[in-house]
């Protein structure tokens, strides 16, 4: 059988070490990544989910365990393989320049181009069908800092997508956009699961729609880390464990919290 | 660019005729003896030296405003030219504390070449080997800033306590010279140019990831300490090598970038690392041109121009405050 498996972290902590000085965020986490896979990661505002995702993308060290991706440590695989495998969706404001979208989606492309970073015909398809795909083909000319918001959040997904990873990690991608982009993202993200086996990996606070479209969840409270699928929260009741105040239930029928 | 090249050949207190700078270029014989003898061993290296610096410094100028994410930064944020104003203000304004045979030694052209390099060199040193413990790029800048701010209180206590002569001198290196150069220089010059533009070009791909702020660049597969280094080293050998031998020339390494940005708009460096080599030493080239007083017998200090034209463009920066300015 094909090893479905990208990313194994198995008994991790996370958090921040200074001058021998750990702060742990959180501990005992087991979580599993597998192909074809939309994952959701949830948990309540400062609860280390951020923490989380610049652990297991590399950015940060564990404080104890591994995170082993493809089978090999995360921290032995060099920058440049990773960067074949994995790309990221920052919360980070982008720096003044004078970029416009598709010189921003073709940076995607640079773990592929040669010294000098020339995209070849190939890269130019690549960044094309990103930009299809999102749907902002008309936005290609345009600066970054001309577009909104929302439509630069989606650029930056655009170039991940150029990036051509197995393995996509954003973190809360859904923050600037509208109800309907939100929609939209999401059926995206949905539809590359299925069709192109990727596995994407975000974190978000619209719980409703992760719960509808979402094959997996990882919740984050302050006693532990569980990953399961949405159903099976539902039917444990995870979900009121969430937020630690009595007015927001979650109404199990429904599918989604009711502030009482 | 060919064209400025030959103009300013030709412009000097002796006005050579632009035909005759041609031919005597080309191998063949000027009109007169002395203009050839003025063009090969004075004209020829100090247009040189204008075009090794304009690229060198505007080179620097742009990596560090990229490096930075600070449009206001310049070859100098490093503190490099604080370092080499340094060594030339102890061997210039110290020089009477020293052994007299020691101290003509120093004054020499030679030795204040030598000053300066060893100056900006150790500057170049305290910067490495900080940028190589702090993560954050800020703070190198902040150190760079403290670097020069220290040095430049050294100097000033140094000026207090020397006479008018030695302050003289220390002035008009201070005020920058393309002029004197001999070949010998000039080849030693273009050597540590020519490793600064090209560790520079290796940079391209690098800055270009930069552009998306550090950590998109380093989940794109940049090694980003490596990088930073040798975008560090890069401009501190341009800017330390070209403020040894032609003293702190200012604003070019500001400016220029900014103008290659304007007129291109773009922030992709394959197109902004060659307009900014020949903006620099277009640029250089006019300045030194404007410097030599078309049709007169004085001499303009070189930094004096390139502040004159460069300080207007960095308050019309700050004014306009363009949001694609980076």
């Amino acid at each position: 059988m094909e090893n479905k498996i990208i990313l194994q972290a198995s008994q991790i902590s996370i958090g921040y070490s200074h001058k021998r000085e750990n702060t742990i965020v959180a501990s005992n986490i087991d979580l599993c990544l597998e192909k074809g896979k939309l994952i959701a990661l949830i948990g309540a505002n400062g609860i280390g989910k951020s923490t989380l995702l610049r652990t297991i993308t590399g950015i940060q060290k564990t404080i104890s365990g591994t995170v082993m991706f493809n089978g090999t440590n995360i921290y032995e695989i060099d920058a440049l393989t990773l960067a074949q495998n994995l790309s990221v969706v920052l919360t980070e404001k982008l720096p003044p320049s004078n970029l416009t979208v598709f010189e921003l989606i073709a940076l995607g492309r640079q773990p592929y181009t040669n010294w000098i970073g020339k995209l070849t015909a190939e890269d130019i398809v690549k960044v094309n069908e990103a930009m299809e795909l999102t749907q902002i083909t008309h936005l290609a000319a345009k600066r970054h800092y001309e577009i909104s918001d929302g439509q630069l959040q989606i650029v930056l997904i655009a170039r991940a997508l150029a990036q051509d990873t197995p393995l996509i990690i954003l973190d809360e991608p859904t923050t600037h956009l509208d109800l309907l982009h939100k929609v939209v993202l999401f059926k995206l993200l949905k539809k590359l699961t299925q069709e192109t086996q990727k596995c994407i990996l975000f974190s978000t606070h619209d719980i409703d729609m992760a719960i509808q479209l979402s094959d997996e969840m990882i919740i984050m409270t302050p006693e532990n880390i569980v990953q399961d699928q949405p159903c099976n929260f539902i039917l444990k009741g995870t979900f009121n464990t969430l937020f630690k105040d009595e007015h927001i239930v979650f109404d199990a029928d429904k599918g989604k919290f009711i502030i009482s | 660019m060919i064209f400025l090249f030959l103009i300013n050949i030709s412009l000097g207190s002796v006005s050579i005729p632009v035909k005759d700078v041609f031919r005597s270029l080309t191998g063949e014989n000027a009109s007169k003896e002395t203009w050839e003898y003025i063009i090969i061993n004075y004209r020829l290296p100090k247009a040189t030296a204008a075009i090794l610096v304009g690229m060198g410094l505007s080179i620097s100028g742009l990596l560090m405003q990229t490096l930075f994410r600070n449009p206001l930064a310049g070859p100098y944020v490093l503190g490099l030219s604080s370092g080499a104003s340094l060594g030339v203000a102890i061997v210039i304004l110290g020089a009477t504390l020293l052994p007299p045979f020691l101290a003509t030694l120093l004054l020499s052209s030679y030795g204040i070449i030598l000053a300066s390099s060893l100056g900006s060199f150790t500057v170049l040193l305290a910067v490495l080997a900080v940028s190589h413990r702090l993560r954050d790029t800020m703070a190198i800048l902040i150190v760079g800033l403290m670097f020069g701010s220290l040095t430049s209180a050294i100097v000033g206590t140094l000026t207090y306590f020397s006479t008018a002569e030695q302050l003289q001198k220390f002035t008009f290196w201070s005020l920058g010279n393309l002029g004197n150069l001999s070949w010998t220089s000039i080849s030693l010059l273009s050597i540590f140019v020519a490793i600064g533009l090209l560790l520079s070009l290796l940079s391209i791909k690098p800055l270009n990831s930069l552009l998306l702020g550090e950590n998109y660049a380093k989940s794109l597969g940049l090694n980003y300490k490596k990088s930073r280094l040798i975008i560090i080293f890069a401009t501190s050998i341009l800017a330390g090598s070209i403020t040894a031998f032609a003293g702190p020339i200012a604003f070019i390494g500001l400016a220029v970038p900014h103008i290659a940005k304007l007129v291109f708009q773009t922030s992709n460096h394959t197109i902004l690392f060659w307009s900014t080599i020949l903006f620099g030493a277009i640029i250089m080239l006019i300045c030194d041109s404007i410097s030599q007083l078309p049709g007169s017998d004085f001499t303009l200090p070189i930094n004096a121009v390139t502040s004159i034209f460069g300080a207007p463009i960095v308050i019309w920066l700050l004014i306009s405050k363009r949001k694609m300015i980076g």
